[in-house]
């Protein structure tokens, strides 16, 4: 008799890569607001406190810098604190504690040390909060040598690359996506990884063009390539995974095969993800070898609004997506001239 | 068990609130002077007034008609309309997540606040922020953000712009008890500290951060010791209590206005509703439920009814019409809000820059 598979939701599946951590690994604490609250991080890190005690999950005052640092100090000194910022905008107090202190101490020491903190911070947009509750940034913090930054977009890798994180003796910004919560999945065994072997990863393969996107932006690129594939038009799709340091040669590789990119980021235009994406792309490939100009998809450069009509315009969507992608391929006879 | 509203000289501890952080410690009637009946009146009307417009917004966010988050005041609408008594043309304001009393109490229209928490281009932030970005310039109230504690060095500023004017105009920060675990408020104090600038931080301590208790948070349970750290004048009073509200701001402004630099009120009050959103238990702290019983009953609006009627200065008429007065004029501007345009298409991009400079003066 055939077992119904077991599927696991993207926050549950959070919460496993935390079980996991804090029961494998003394030195694993995490600490940041609203870690004993039933509702403030999703199912994310359900009753962890009354699991683990509320020793090694500390909930905080509203102290985002200083909490920060605190973890950074304490992954100097043997633990691998997980800090948590329910809120990407929240977590911006403390960047100087990411940017400045945790992404430069190894290089500026001389590599002789590690500080292996990981930053979770949670992206929840949408629900008419506006400009300051809807921030993703993650091109911003791509930016930083010395970070490394996450971004799963399926329940598997949300539990295993936090688990990859937290193992890594780099310090690192691990975003996840509300908007990914629905997701669900039958998840294979743990298995430990390191973060420095992950990367992008080709999801869905075609000759017709490559999306490429990152977090719940793969997600929609993924949905987006059923859609054509239903058109007659075959996508290679690209997960980025890690965006930084950001390993292109999937993505190359992809563009010359198929001689069409579309990048999607659910961050802004300018100095984006999106940007690099064809940037490095673009680098790399003889523009001889491209069939069209590559495109991007992106957030309009312009705060979140509240107000419902502007607020459902102003996300990328599947619908948008394929309609770019079909205009690409449409476009044959455009060139670099 | 019966305390007095404000401390006197010998209780004051700035570590303790004493007997005002113990729900059932309060008096009936309130200790009103005859000579501010009037304020009161009109406060009072103020008060039933931001208590009505919360109750409209809690039942259309229950209803799913407003769909932004709404961090709702009622319970807590003495210590805005106390403050906004002594703020007069030429002042500016600050607020943060929990503002709608303080854009309601300084004069600002029903109708803006209903409007912007449907994301209508007639609200007060013409749709572009609803409940939690609210900004009323010609009432004096030059922002409210929700990143806790984003708006206290900004207010500082604004005194800073203040005394440099020389009109002896002032600044006033509103935010709560969670956002004094930020560094940005201990920067804050301790500059305008220095500055002498003329800024009035107005706490509201409600206990909670959240889903968090204060005892949760921080090793007292008054804030007052801040100032005190920063040589900044402080008081503390019943922030349920509208009058001792005003007898602690008054003085406190009158120091502000003579150049004495800024000065601190702890208010001393409690939620009725969940931290955000309509439901009065969501995200329980430590034993709120019993709390909230014992605090509803230390209710700003009937004690000064109660107490207003005992002084001869009111009668039930008058009372009942205030209330009907109240959802009468809520009403309407919800109607009226309801039937607003959103913004169109191209605000989202042509409100991002000015595209102006600076003229020569
Ligand atoms: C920088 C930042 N951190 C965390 C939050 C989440 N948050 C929103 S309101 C709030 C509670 C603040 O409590 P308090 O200042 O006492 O205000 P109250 O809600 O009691 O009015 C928190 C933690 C935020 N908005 N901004
Ligand atoms: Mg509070």
């Amino acid at each position: 008799m055939k077992q119904t598979p077991v599927t696991t939701g993207y926050g549950a599946a959070i919460r496993d890569g935390f079980e996991y951590l804090l029961q494998n690994h003394p030195s694993v604490f995490t600490i940041g607001q609203g870690l004993w609250s039933p509702w403030y991080v999703g199912n994310s890190m359900t009753d962890l406190d009354s699991q683990f005690g509320r020793e090694r999950v500390i909930d905080t005052p509203v102290s985002e810098l200083g909490c920060t640092g605190a973890a950074l100090g304490a992954a100097l000194c043997g633990y691998r604190p997980i800090v948590i910022h329910p809120r990407v905008d929240f977590m911006l107090l403390a960047v100087d504690q990411i940017v400045t202190q945790a992404a430069k101490w190894r290089s500026m020491f001389g590599g002789q040390v590690c500080a292996p903190i990981t930053v979770r911070a949670i992206i929840n947009r949408g629900g008419e909060q506006g400009a300051q509750h809807s921030q993703s940034l993650q091109s911003w913090f791509a930016h930083i040598p010395g970070l490394r930054v996450v971004m799963p977009s399926t329940p598997t890798d949300a539990r295993d690359l936090l688990i990859a994180s937290v193992l890594s003796d780099d310090p690192v910004l691990y975003l996840d996506d509300r908007w990914l919560y629905g997701l669900e999945e039958e998840l294979p065994p743990i298995e430990e990884r390191n973060l420095a072997q992950e990367g992008p990863r080709l999801t869905r393969t075609g000759q017709d063009l490559t999306l490429v996107g990152c977090s719940y932006s793969a997600h929609l690129c993924r949905e987006a390539a059923a859609r054509l594939s239903a058109n007659g038009i075959e996508c290679d799709v690209i997960d980025i995974r890690v965006l930084n340091p950001l390993d292109s040669t999937l993505m190359i590789k992809s563009a010359k095969k198929t001689g069409r990119v579309l990048a999607v980021d659910g961050d802004w235009r300018s100095c984006g993800m999106a940007a690099e994406v064809i940037a490095s792309i673009s680098e790399a490939v003889d523009p001889r070898v491209m069939r069209a100009a590559p495109r991007r998809v992106t957030l309009p450069d312009a705060p979140a609004p509240t107000s419902s009509p502007l607020e459902r315009s102003y996300y990328p969507t599947v619908d948008y997506i394929v309609q770019r992608a079909l205009a690409l391929v449409g476009a044959q006879q455009e060139t670099f001239e | 068990m019966r305390a007095s509203s404000a401390d006197t000289s010998a209780e004051r501890n700035a570590f303790s609130l004493g007997n005002l952080a113990d729900a059932g410690s309060y008096h009936e009637p309130l200790l009103i002077d005859p000579l501010d009946n009037e304020a009161l009146m009109s406060g009072l009307q103020r008060m039933i007034l931001i208590r009505v417009v919360e109750e409209k917004i809690g039942d259309m966010v229950s209803q799913g008609v407003v769909k932004c988050p709404c961090h709702l005041v009622i319970g807590q609408e003495a210590p805005a309309v106390g403050v906004a008594g002594y703020v007069r043309k030429g002042d500016r304001v600050f607020g943060a997540h929990r503002s709608h009393g303080h854009f309601l109490a300084l004069g600002g229209s029903p109708h803006g606040l209903l409007a912007e928490v449907q994301g209508k281009d007639t609200g007060v932030s013409r749709g572009m922020g609803g409940s939690m970005h609210l900004i009323d310039i010609p009432n004096g109230l030059f922002g409210t953000v929700p990143i806790v504690g984003a708006t206290i060095p900004i207010a500082v500023g604004a005194g800073i712009a203040a005394k440099m004017d020389g009109n002896g105009d002032m600044a006033v920060s509103f935010f709560g008890d969670g956002a004094t675990e930020e560094g940005a408020f201990h920067e804050s104090m301790n500059l305008a500290s220095t500055m002498k600038a003329p800024v009035l931080f107005v706490c509201e301590n409600n206990f909670f951060s959240s889903h968090l208790h204060i005892n949760l948070r921080q090793p007292d349970s008054s804030v007052c010791r801040y100032a005190e750290a920063h040589r900044v004048g402080w008081a503390r009073a019943d922030g349920n209590d509208l009058a001792a509200v005003r007898t602690a701001t008054k003085e406190a402004v009158e120091a502000i206005r003579a150049g004495e630099g800024p000065r601190f009120l702890e208010l001393v009050t409690y939620r009725w509703r969940g931290h955000v959103g309509h439901r009065e238990d969501e995200d329980v702290g430590v034993k709120r439920k019993d709390d909230l019983a014992a605090w509803k009953l230390r209710d700003p609006i009937s004690r000064l009814a109660v107490s207003l009627e005992a002084n001869g200065a009111l009668d039930r008429q008058q009372l009942k019409r205030f209330w009907t007065e109240a959802h009468t004029v809520v009403e309407e501007a919800w109607a009226e809000a309801s039937h607003d345009q959103y913004p169109p298409a191209k605000a989202l991009l042509s409100r991002v820059y000015s595209g102006t400079m600076a003229r020569k003066r």
